[in-house]
């Protein structure tokens, strides 16, 4: 009966189609200016940038001993922001010797529940503020608005109300251990994430009951100065958080500093290696989150379409400047085809642009220097035979800017198969079976992140037991959460930030 | 197995279409909480000034002006084949709607009131409308009625208590009747994708009422909640992309029911925009089934031609 009924309506189907069949040839999608969305900016006028910036010691803003300032400038229009003091080693010693009197009178003695009231409190202005920080957060370091509005910035919140909710419990967090705090940390941030960084470094050492000297980013310091300005409204004890900017060598006076008991460090393997150094026969305690190349591995039963979603979230975020960015996707080969026919699509749809205007997807590439090491690995990969896919379109006339890319063609071989890119650009390869696919991704010396994608819940268990990575995603890719620990095997460094276990790297058990 | 049936009609329809590749791969599975929150980033879209306008009137003319209730008569379908001619007043522009959607008795009132030769279509829910539980031999009888009573479209339901017991042939074979009972009549595949639940299952049908031979694919009869979703809609977009790759066969989409305001009918347009691309912004592939999303656009169309907000009552009811 079934069998008949499909006969007849076949034939029936094909009598009366009144479809027009495209051409093989023509069957493309056609994503052009039909319905163009007009300009959406944020209002960054509300928002006044202070023409230079001081340090922040010992509760007040200080002019830097050396009176040297570099400057500060928004990536997306090479404009000058502000200029920001440059610390020197003399500058570096006071906010040591400031967090030093801090932590010995005012801060380790502190009871918890009373810590923990100061980082609520900051938690709550960080929210009441968002706005304003996210706008400055775009403008100085050429994030989209649409990211440091609804990543960057709730995640800053949580992981200050996070801690703060440790802080009077430190004796249940690690059943038969006492917790002390160590003293004084010393802690160098990145410029991808500027204030979620300080977040994840400052709210658990102070939860413990530390004291802090934070360096900032050369290129991202305003959040971290506006951050010191939020602790002064908090009425947070003077010299318990020290913001230090400047470049290298103040990031050197900070590790070399004889009287700091813990360093915290996230940044690039290179200078993570430097540190580890420096560190070796002292007995200061360090933890490193550096760099990272995740395998992003794709199985021919996965949700495809969600999993290109994830593929572009995972290496498009943040312009690529992500330390467990998705940057190489390793693709099934029965489903290869489909997988480059569908990203070449979906990556036409990203828009790159004024990182202010809340529909941009791609924002500026954080420095010139930056934007130089991309186009020096992509065009190595070009030179190697990879072929380059990028999308075309109108980019600003000022600022640095690298429209999303992904390499085809790419073997292991390829200097893009296993440098760090730290940009919009992924690189495709291909494997046969989940045996090989976990062979491949742990092929490299980093070890930071992965992601799987499949419909097969087994499968997914199999492959997170034999990927060697920190963090291992599982149908959705760059999710962050407060709770949850997050750090490397290999060169992507050691100890963990997030959860409890980001919490015992700021303890001393006993 | 119950899918093989439909991979055996993919395979003729893909030999009949020519298309280069023939797979055999089950229809592709859809994660549930990747697609909520991709559907999600849609409405983040910030739409304003001139896009708003524009977006807005595309809007209005894609609307398929419904009137679904036991008590329509000859005197509402009227007040409704006005309003879809002519939403506003000719000052603001507005085009007309796409078609109005009926109960299969009121076809012959609306085609009175609108004429031969109107811009504005006639729609008709039919097979059953909204149950589905009828026979075929009179869902079949009632389409054929229907389009020679004046209808242009007839919006058909599928059969969902033969999908949910796995009988994927049977709901094939009734929409592919269907379509040869409409004859030059566009038929839209109403899935009922509240009762179908889980996005699994509405790719699964948008895939089936696509290769039975359906114009459009359609979320809900607006009888069941919940009825058009973000979500629901993208996998049934996503549906459309690779069959039109598949065949070069464009398919139209309809979501209808609980969309409303204008904000919602903006992130649909966003949605087709960045997922089939320009060639479905347009009445012909896109449409919203709605009665009071257009009075919410009128009301934003005013607003940015005359610069303030007007009470409702300055908007005639369809």
């Amino acid at each position: 009966m079934k069998t008949k009924l499909s006969k007849i309506s076949t034939k029936r189907v094909v009598a009366t189609s009144t479809h027009a069949v495209v051409p093989l040839k023509d069957r493309k999608l056609n994503f052009g200016n039909k319905w163009d969305f007009a300009p959406a900016p944020e209002d960054s006028k509300s928002y006044v940038i202070a023409s230079q910036h001081e340090l922040f010691i010992n509760g007040k803003f200080v002019a830097p001993s050396s009176g040297k300032y570099f400057e500060s400038i928004n990536p997306a229009t090479e404009q000058k922001l502000t200029t920001i003091a440059a610390a020197n080693a003399a500058d570096v010693d006071s906010a040591v010797k400031s967090a030093r009197k801090a932590y010995d009178k005012v801060w380790s003695k502190m009871p918890g529940r009373e810590r923990g009231k100061y980082l609520y409190r900051i938690a709550r202005i960080i929210q009441e503020k968002a706005r304003e920080l996210a706008v400055l957060e775009t403008m100085d370091g050429g994030k989209t608005i649409k990211e440091s509005r609804d990543v960057d910035l709730p995640l800053v919140a949580a992981h200050f109300f996070y801690y703060a909710g440790w802080a009077d419990k430190l004796k249940y967090a690690f059943p038969g251990k006492t917790p002390s705090p160590l003293g004084v940390v010393g802690q160098i941030i990145p410029w991808n994430f500027p204030l979620l960084m300080a977040a994840w470094k400052i709210a658990p050492a102070l939860a413990c009951g530390n004291t802090v000297v934070l360096k900032p980013a050369e290129t991202t310091s305003i959040t971290a100065l506006r951050l010191a300005q939020i602790f002064q409204e908090a009425e947070l004890p003077e010299g318990v958080v020290n913001i230090i900017t400047g470049a290298g060598e103040t990031g050197a006076a900070l590790v070399n500093h004889p009287d700091i008991n813990k360093l915290a460090f996230t940044g690039s393997t290179e200078v993570g290696k430097r540190i580890a150094q420096s560190v070796a026969g002292t007995k200061k305690k360090l933890t490193l989150e550096l760099g990272g190349k995740a395998a992003n591995i794709l199985f021919e039963d996965a949700p495809l379409d969600q999993a290109i979603e994830g593929v572009i979230n995972g290496i498009y975020f943040n312009q690529g400047h992500v330390c467990c960015a998705g940057s190489r996707l390793f693709v099934q080969e029965g489903i290869y085809s489909t997988v480059v026919k569908k990203l070449r699509d979906r990556i036409q749809t990203l828009r790159v642009g004024n990182p202010l205007d809340k529909n941009t997807d791609i924002g500026a590439i954080n420095s010139s220097a930056q934007l130089q090491k991309i186009r020096e690995l992509v065009q190595s990969g070009v030179d190697e035979g990879a072929e380059l896919t990028q999308t075309q379109c109108a980019l600003p006339a000022k600022g640095f800017w690298f429209p999303p890319a992904f390499l085809t063609g790419v073997t292991h071989a390829h200097r893009v198969a296993s440098e760090e890119i730290f940009g919009p650009v992924l690189s495709v390869m291909t494997f046969r079976t989940p045996e090989e696919a976990f062979e491949r991704a742990n092929n490299i010396p980093y070890g930071l992140s992965a992601g799987v994608w499949t419909d097969k819940g087994s499968k997914i268990f199999k492959m997170v037991n034999k990927l060697r990575a920190g963090v291992i995603w599982a149908n959705t890719y760059n999710k962050f959460d407060p709770t949850s620990p997050f750090g490397g095997y290999k060169e992507s460094g050691f100890g963990r930030e997030g959860g409890l276990q980001g919490l015992g790297a700021y303890c001393r058990l006993d | 197995m119950k899918v093989s049936a439909l991979i055996k009609e993919r395979r003729e329809s893909s030999i009949r279409h020519s298309s280069s590749a023939i797979r055999y791969s089950p229809v592709p599975t859809v994660d549930q909480v990747m697609v909520e929150e991709r559907a999600a980033s849609f409405g983040k879209r910030s739409i304003k000034t001139s896009a708003k306008v524009a977006g807005l009137k595309l809007a209005v003319s894609m609307c398929d002006l419904t009137t679904l209730e036991g008590k329509d008569t000859p005197g509402k379908v009227a007040y409704l084949c006005r309003k879809a001619i002519q939403p506003i007043e000719a000052k603001f522009d507005v085009p007309s709607c796409a078609a109005v959607c009926v109960y299969p008795n009121m076809v012959r009132h609306a085609r009175k009131f609108l004429g031969a030769d109107s811009p504005v279509n006639i729609a008709a829910v039919a097979t059953g409308f909204p149950s589905g539980q009828y026979p075929l031999r009179t869902k079949l009888e009632e389409v054929r009625r229907t389009v020679a009573d004046g209808a242009d479209e007839i919006d058909m339901v599928i059969d969902r208590a033969a999908f949910l017991a796995g009988d994927h042939a049977k709901v094939f074979d009734e929409i592919a009747a269907t379509k040869e009972a409409c004859g030059p009549a566009h038929l839209k595949v109403i899935l009922e994708t509240g009762e179908l639940v889980t996005y699994d299952n509405v790719r699964l049908a948008s895939e089936i009422a696509m290769q039975a031979g359906g114009d459009f694919i359609k979320t809900s009869t607006g009888k069941v909640s919940p009825a058009a979703t973000m979500p629901v809609t993208l996998v049934m977009l996503e549906a459309i992309r690779d069959y039109f790759f598949a065949t070069g066969i464009r398919i139209g989409m309809k979501p209808a029911g609980g969309i409303r305001t204008s904000k919602q009918a903006l992130a649909y347009l966003v949605m087709v925009k960045e997922t089939l691309g320009d060639d479905w912004l347009n009445p012909d592939m896109f449409r919203f089934g709605a009665s009071t999303l257009v009075n919410d656009l009128l009301m934003q169309i005013a607003r940015s031609a005359d610069g303030n907000y007007q009470g409702a009552d300055y908007f005639s009811l369809p």
